[in-house]
């Protein structure tokens, strides 16, 4: 990897897009988990792709991929903060009722199969957005965004142990979550 | 094996991180924990229901163009790179061509480098749950799901009736561009068929090639620059694109 040429070397940028862009779902999905909101989650994932970009000189390899949820995690984090020191909006203190429904993608005519995945898919949703941190973080890397725990271990900066003790809390929480929600039909 | 530590393992059972030692193990306590047993079972149905609701977001196509205009070489060095604007790009191609020999073998360049990015994008679609975005055999379902998400609507086109089965559409990605993907079956085969805008709308004639075992059959249309691929014979393939060209034009007609 040449540490000589500059920033604006094509070839360099060219190697970035084939490494980092395949991700961007990915860290978009991450971002809107983290976020619970669209407008933050992509001025997060915007800001991810500049930092990755401006340090891509130094990294290292192999799997691209802890690294790029790494940094964006440390962006959502940032993001975190700031919305901690301003009064007007505070990530944990957002009332269920208030969580915004997901924006979804669909049109909305869509054959019944999908309506019915997608009727639960809101739903479960909704569930893992009221999963407190880290628990939300640890439960999204490995079920939707199919981490291994190394990697989830590699993202969080902790050891494999923690991912999963904070795994099991996370799918204990989202289970109970769940049952209660299922509750009036059971 | 305490219940304390089986509560912990068995998340890793179900997501495969345990060497087969520990497995035995937590599968040999679960036999005998009636009540681990039951958090097994339910946390196992609560996964294959996470997994199967599809919680991913796609990311909106202004993200994806902020970013893109935000690295550099996109603007510095225009020529090599914009292929999909590229290989058929018209009055720019024209002008690489009168640069002479040069201009061929980088256009040459390039067009092998987007064959190759369209083939892995159809090995990647092959991976589970990565095929199809939208599933429907209906046309009219497929074509507006496009809608919003893409520069261009890719013409879809229902070949059932002509022994090509349409099973859905999808979003992907090549060359640092998204692109639409329409999806048929033949068979067990899939075909995958790329569609991506071109400033050339003359006609490209049909080729076939083959790269990594994978037919790859490109042609251009009306603005439009097509690549189908799968693992299906190149006659078969041809006579996929054939059909969908009639289909096109009988479209455009009728």
């Amino acid at each position: 990897m040449p540490l000589t040429k500059s920033d604006n070397d094509p070839e360099r940028a060219r190697r970035f897009r084939e490494a980092a862009m395949p991700y961007l779902d990915d860290l978009y999905t991450l971002a809107r988990y983290l976020l619970r909101d669209p407008a933050d989650a992509e001025d997060a994932v915007q800001e991810c792709y500049l930092r990755a970009f401006k340090h891509f000189h130094t990294y290292r390899g192999p799997a691209i991929k802890p690294w790029l949820f790494a940094i964006l995690r440390n962006v959502c984090y940032a993001e975190f903060s700031r919305r901690a020191g301003s009064p007007t909006k505070t990530i944990d203190d957002v009332p269920e009722a208030a969580v915004q429904p997901p924006i979804w993608q669909e049109p909305p005519e869509t054959p019944e199969s999908t309506m019915l995945r997608e009727r639960d898919a809101s739903m479960i949703r909704r569930l893992v957005d009221a999963l407190a941190e880290p628990f939300r973080e640890t439960f999204v890397l490995r079920e939707i965004n199919n981490l291994s725990y190394r990697e989830i271990a590699e993202t969080a900066g902790v050891p494999v142990g923690t991912v999963m003790s904070r795994l099991a809390r996370a799918r204990a929480m989202l289970r109970a979550a769940w049952m209660a929600a299922e509750e009036p039909t059971q | 094996m305490t219940c304390d530590e089986a509560e912990i393992l068995l998340h890793a059972l179900i997501d495969g991180e345990l060497d087969a030692g520990h497995a035995r193990e937590v599968e040999a306590h679960v036999a005998a924990c009636p009540r681990c047993a039951d958090r097994l079972a339910a946390y196992r149905q609560m996964s294959a229901m996470v997994a199967s609701a599809d919680l991913k977001f796609i990311a909106p196509p202004q993200l994806r163009r902020r970013i893109e205009a935000s690295l550099p070489a996109q603007a510095a060095a225009p020529s090599r790179r914009s292929v999909l604007k590229g290989f058929a790009m018209g009055s720019a191609v024209s002008a690489l061509a009168a640069t002479g020999l040069v201009g061929i073998v980088i256009s040459k360049d390039d067009r092998q480098r987007i064959e190759s990015e369209v083939v892995s994008a159809h090995l990647r679609s092959l991976q589970a749950g990565h095929l199809i975005d939208v599933v429907s055999s209906d046309q009219h379902t497929v074509k507006p799901w496009f809608n919003g998400k893409l520069d261009v609507s890719p013409p879809v086109i229902d070949l059932t009736a002509q022994g090509f089965t349409l099973i859905g559409g999808r979003l992907d990605y090549v060359d640092a561009r998204a692109i639409g993907a329409v999806v048929y079956r033949r068979r067990q085969h899939v075909i995958n068929l790329f569609v991506a805008q071109t400033a050339n709308s003359e006609r490209l004639r049909a080729k076939t090639d083959t790269i990594q075992g994978f037919n790859i059959r490109r042609w251009g249309e009306r603005g439009l620059n097509f690549w189908a691929v799968s693992d299906i014979g190149a006659d078969e393939l041809n006579e996929f694109g054939e059909k969908f060209e009639t289909a096109m034009a009988a479209n455009k007609e009728g």
